[in-house]
């Protein structure tokens, strides 16, 4: 079921756009600070005992 | 950009797809001791409703058959879901049904025109949980809380459910509908999904899959099927239209997760009310059958690259994006020779359309560029990053706790809500849509008179409202036809009389 399979993806439509190339300098570097800002942000908003929390979170079966 | 009344060559004979959004939310109790989730359901629904209702109106249970059966038969060994009538059950003053079910808050939208509307009354039906735990934190002791996810999974194996509702011609053959909303529902995840990490699947552990696209797969079980509690269906047959059924059936949708994404939501009701359409109009090619669809589903699912294909049972092999570029081919079509006046008009169809198509090249060509749209690639971006920052396997518990705290509707802990996801709503309409019904549909008769006649009211539902005016017997007014009702219908009406009974006089029954 969950198979790791290489498989080639599949030929793109034909009218498609071109992709571009993202320059690797800047844009990436802006993307991975927006990131980290994000997951400083959410360091200090999760639940402080992770393990407890997600062991406590028990739901009844619901249609 | 499409002239439609000039290029609309075959006038549509669809239904007009009303559609409404039930969730099912997870909820805790938390530092409790010994708790009971329905009875906190129960009362977190009741701490809402003492607050903003004028009087409880309950639900009049009459009309519920949910083991009826949309193939024509009903299954002895199927486990149809039983009527709770004892729980608390409300009706709220928007138009919307708010209830306990199966050990979960519940709150089913009102019907709605078109997809814009809904969401707008989905995104209204998180405030109403969300002031519900504020009401219901202010009677609960010091230091417990109780707390509401718009999930559909504990990870522990237990599910609950997102459905969508769409309101369908009577007169297609149940099984045209399966034939061809089948592949759609497969493969639709791929932009629908809430993604979720790990699988609840038997056997299948971190090792197998890290994160996946939706929270639901792994509880889907069979193609077809009434049940919706376990041997869960892709398709499943509950067949009670709330409506007239000589004319409509309602299509009871069960796959779907809860999305945090409003353009999610938005386009996963505008699209599939857009293929809907097009069964009712009949407009429909050969179909992409898979051989297995569950097996499928679950590919699918698993595969957050969107590199499969998966075969068909014709023996071609097509990915899930392949299929859905179909049906976005066929829905353009659609527009152009019967217009989409069924889904709400062209401004939003063609929107809708628009948004499926830019969906579906990101998928393609940069899908973390949809990071700000789809629940699942932002998760996949956080959790990667996550992963990265500390260190730490796909199995721990840090993720697991991501994985909930994204759901979850605390507005000082969700995470939805503060990476950036683009808005389809405005705030002032949802503050609306908290309080006052949706004008185009019967939903509107039925909150306005919850409105002004709370005290004559003896019991609603989705097609009728049980009056009391002091005569013996009571009166029933029955709301068979969605689209009458409304705000164009009933509007002044409602404004001039000032009882039920005025009410009931001038409407002539």
């Amino acid at each position: 079921m969950a198979e790791r399979e290489q498989i080639r993806k599949p030929a793109p439509r034909e009218e498609e756009t071109e992709v571009d190339e993202v320059a690797p300098s800047e844009t990436g570097q802006e993307l991975k600070a927006e990131l980290d800002d994000l997951l400083d942000e959410i360091d200090d908003v999760l639940e402080t005992n992770a393990e407890e929390f997600v062991k406590n979170y028990v739901q009844k079966g619901g249609q | 950009m499409f002239g439609v009344e000039d290029r609309v060559t075959s006038p549509s004979m669809a239904v007009h797809k009303i559609v409404g959004i039930e969730t099912e939310f997870g909820i805790l109790h938390r530092h409790a001791g010994d708790s009971n989730p329905v009875a906190a359901s129960s009362m977190i629904i009741n701490a809402y409703v003492n607050g903003h209702l004028d009087r409880r109106v309950g639900w009049d249970f009459e009309d519920e058959h949910p083991g009826i059966d949309a193939r024509g038969f009903n299954e002895f060994d199927a486990l149809a879901p039983e009527v709770e009538t004892h729980l608390v059950n409300a009706v709220l003053t928007n138009g919307a049904r708010y209830y306990v079910d199966h050990a979960h808050p519940e709150l089913s939208t009102p019907e709605c025109t078109d997809a814009l509307q809904c969401v707008t009354y989905d995104r209204a039906a998180e405030e109403i949980l969300i002031a519900s735990m504020a009401a219901a934190n202010d009677l609960l002791p010091e230091g417990e809380e109780l707390v509401i996810h718009k999930n559909n999974s504990d990870g522990k194996g237990n599910s609950y459910g997102c459905h969508e509702n769409y309101l369908v011609d009577r007169n297609v053959p149940f099984g045209r509908i399966v034939t061809h909303i089948m592949p759609f529902f497969v493969t639709r995840q791929i932009w629908t999904g809430a993604g979720k990490v790990g699988s609840e699947a038997h056997g299948l552990g971190a090792e197998d899959v890290t994160m996946q696209i939706t929270q639901r797969a792994d509880f889907f079980e069979e193609e077809v099927g009434l049940e919706t509690t376990l041997k869960r269906p892709i398709v499943n047959t509950r067949d009670e239209p709330h409506a007239d059924t000589k004319k409509y059936r309602r299509l009871h949708v069960i796959i779907g997760d809860a999305n945090m994404s409003e353009v999610q939501t938005y386009l996963k009701l505008g699209a599939t009310s857009i293929v809907l359409a097009m069964i009712d109009d009949d407009v429909v090619p050969q179909p992409l059958t898979f051989k297995t669809p569950v097996k499928t589903l679950r590919e699918v699912s698993y595969d957050i690259d969107l590199a499969r294909r998966h075969e068909l049972a014709d023996g071609r092999r097509m990915s899930a994006l392949e299929v859905q570029w179909e049906y976005l081919e066929l829905a353009r079509k659609y527009a152009e020779s019967h217009g989409l006046e069924v889904v709400g008009g062209d401004a939003i169809g063609n929107d809708v359309l628009d948004r499926w198509e830019h969906m579906l090249s990101a998928l393609e060509s940069d899908p973390m560029s949809l990071a700000d749209q789809v629940d699942w690639i932002a998760k996949r971006r956080l959790y990667e990053g996550f992963v990265e920052r500390h260190g730490i396997e796909w199995d721990d518990a840090k993720l697991a706790a991501l994985d909930l705290q994204y759901h979850d509707l605390r507005p000082d802990k969700c995470l939805a809500r503060r990476i950036g996801l683009q808005r389809i709503t405005d705030d002032a309409d949802v503050g609306l849509a908290v309080d006052q019904p949706p004008p185009t549909t019967r939903a509107y008769f039925r909150g306005r008179c919850l409105d002004k006649f709370p005290d004559q009211i003896v019991a609603a539902n989705w097609d009728s409202m049980v009056f009391d005016v002091g005569g013996d017997p009571l009166r029933r007014v029955p709301m068979l036809e969605p689209l009458r009702g409304t705000e164009a219908h009933v509007g002044s009406l409602l404004d001039d009389c000032d009882d039920a009974a005025e009410l009931l006089r001038r409407l002539g029954s």
